[in-house]
């Protein structure tokens, strides 16, 4: 099990730990409900160091034959979300590109597909230069509606970055990139530093008394009240963009591996569809309950969970294609429990400080 | 009145044949933040070790245990739309069911508070 540079911090805070993708992680502090309001209401802190980074060095056609996103119309300064597919479509996992200048990347994965997005894009990626930056990196989320005070008062950092923009600052003398992206759906930023300053940065964030720390607890139910996907519950390596409800994020225009399987799985039809719902009660709709609709059982739940924002049930899941869903949605665990839903849109929360 | 402890980690305080029942500030500690009480029915017979009732925290969904067979005679009907006074008040207020003790026996092999503290210290 890795640990992060910021392990040691989290037991001095008393956190519970445990193993998420190869990494043993804090799931929480204080409480997460209390996390989850800090983000939501005031500012919380994140050790997100488990996260993957890549350096590439390149042309940009090289990187867009790749991913799923468009690289070379991506202005330097800013940056981009989609997919690396595999040779049957589905998503290999989902990853972020940052455009530093003309031939210059950075590429953000999930900590526990990392190993493989490498091997992956270094087969793609015949001319460049590939880094893994991953073991110098840190990464440290503060998101919330106050975090833009936060970083001027404690870090003296006048931000005025727009959502997907980035900058790099001095930090404890130290390059550090600073992105206005996040996956909780507020006002936030994203710190990627050299990991010999996490712990500074991470108790310079916590010593501002608005800033709370907060585990993978309660960032799992503030990226689900936003309606984002998670890497290996609601996407994976059978499921496409398009069934995923994510094909805004591939661009069609161009080629990119595994675009030939997408396009033939596309006209054949998805085998199955992306689905949202609210579920009625306080009781929390979970993973791999079943969803049924007219006594039939049509698909399954890959992510749920009760909603503190919104005091109900939110999850997402999967039915299959051609499904006629007329009216409300049960879902069940195939026992005692059965929960009355609707579908709905995403996100499940409107109101926040996301565009602030 | 008197307090016993089961190794599931519910309490039930008994006075004759009087109980109410709840579980340990260990066990919420364990939880985490309570988001939903799946009350039992009020009436209901109850038989010891059997599931009572469920209650969910953000992390995961936990059975309760009956910690004597009786009968459910109240059910703390706040918890419903304040789970959390579980988390605040464990031992209290955030109590689940009152009883009438049917069989005084079951009381027996339950574990008292100085017991229960040493249990809760050998899993540490």
């Amino acid at each position: 099990m890795k640990l992060t540079p910021l392990y040691g911090e989290h037991k001095k805070l008393g956190a519970k730990l445990a193993p998420f993708g190869g990494w043993y992680m804090p799931i929480s502090y204080e409480g997460i409900l209390a996390e989850h309001r800090a983000a939501r209401e005031s500012a919380a802190v994140f050790d997100i160091c488990h996260m993957g980074e890549f350096m590439f060095r390149g042309e940009s056609q090289e990187l867009d034959s790749a991913v799923t996103q468009d690289v070379s119309g991506l202005a330097p300064g800013k940056s981009r979300y989609g997919f690396l597919l595999n040779d049957k479509g589905g998503i290999t996992d989902d990853l972020i590109i940052f455009r530093f200048d003309e031939k210059e990347f950075m590429i953000v994965v999930n900590a526990a597909t990392s190993g493989n997005d490498y091997e992956a894009l270094k087969k793609l990626l015949r001319k460049g230069d590939l880094s893994d930056i991953s073991a110098e990196t840190a990464k440290i989320d503060l998101q919330g509606p106050l975090s833009r005070d936060v970083l001027k008062e404690a870090l003296e950092l006048d931000i005025g970055l727009k959502y997907f923009n980035f900058a790099h600052f001095d930090i404890f003398g130290e390059k550090a990139l600073v992105s206005r992206t996040g996956y909780t759906g507020e006002l936030g930023y994203e710190i990627f530093i050299n990991s010999s300053k996490a712990v500074d940065l991470w108790n310079k964030l916590l010593s501002d008394g608005r800033v709370k720390p907060a585990g993978l607890g309660a960032r799992d139910i503030l990226r689900l009240e936003m309606g984002y996907s998670l890497y290996g519950h609601d996407i994976d390596g059978e499921t496409t963009p398009d069934e995923a409800g994510l094909d805004m994020f591939v661009d069609y225009e161009k080629e990119f591996a595994g675009k030939k399987a997408l396009l033939a799985r596309k006209a054949a039809g998805a085998g199955k569809k992306k689905i949202a719902f609210k579920s009625e009660g306080r009781r929390s709709p979970r993973a791999h309950y079943r969803i049924l609709s007219g006594g039939k059982d049509i698909g399954e739940v890959t992510s749920g969970v009760f909603s503190p924002s919104l005091s109900c049930g939110i999850g997402l899941g999967f039915i299959k294609a051609g499904s006629q869903v007329a009216g409300d949605i049960i879902i069940s665990d195939g026992g005692r429990v059965k929960l009355k839903a609707g579908i709905t849109e995403t996100p499940f929360l409107k109101e926040t400080t996301l565009r602030n | 009145m008197d307090i016993y402890y089961t190794k599931d980690h519910e309490w039930v305080r008994v006075e004759g044949r009087s109980g109410i029942m709840g579980i340990s500030a260990y066990a919420v500690k364990q939880l985490g933040d309570i988001t939903y009480v799946e009350l039992p029915e009020t009436g209901k017979e109850i038989t010891k070790g059997d599931v009572v009732c469920t209650v969910e925290s953000v992390k995961a969904a936990s059975d309760i245990y009956a910690p004597v067979t009786a009968k459910i005679t109240e059910v703390n009907s706040a918890l419903e739309n304040a789970p959390e006074k579980m988390n605040e008040s464990p031992e209290e207020e955030g109590w689940i069911a009152k009883l009438e003790i049917s069989d005084p026996d079951s009381v027996n092999g339950l574990m008292t508070g100085e017991k229960y503290d040493e249990f809760v210290k050998s899993l540490e």
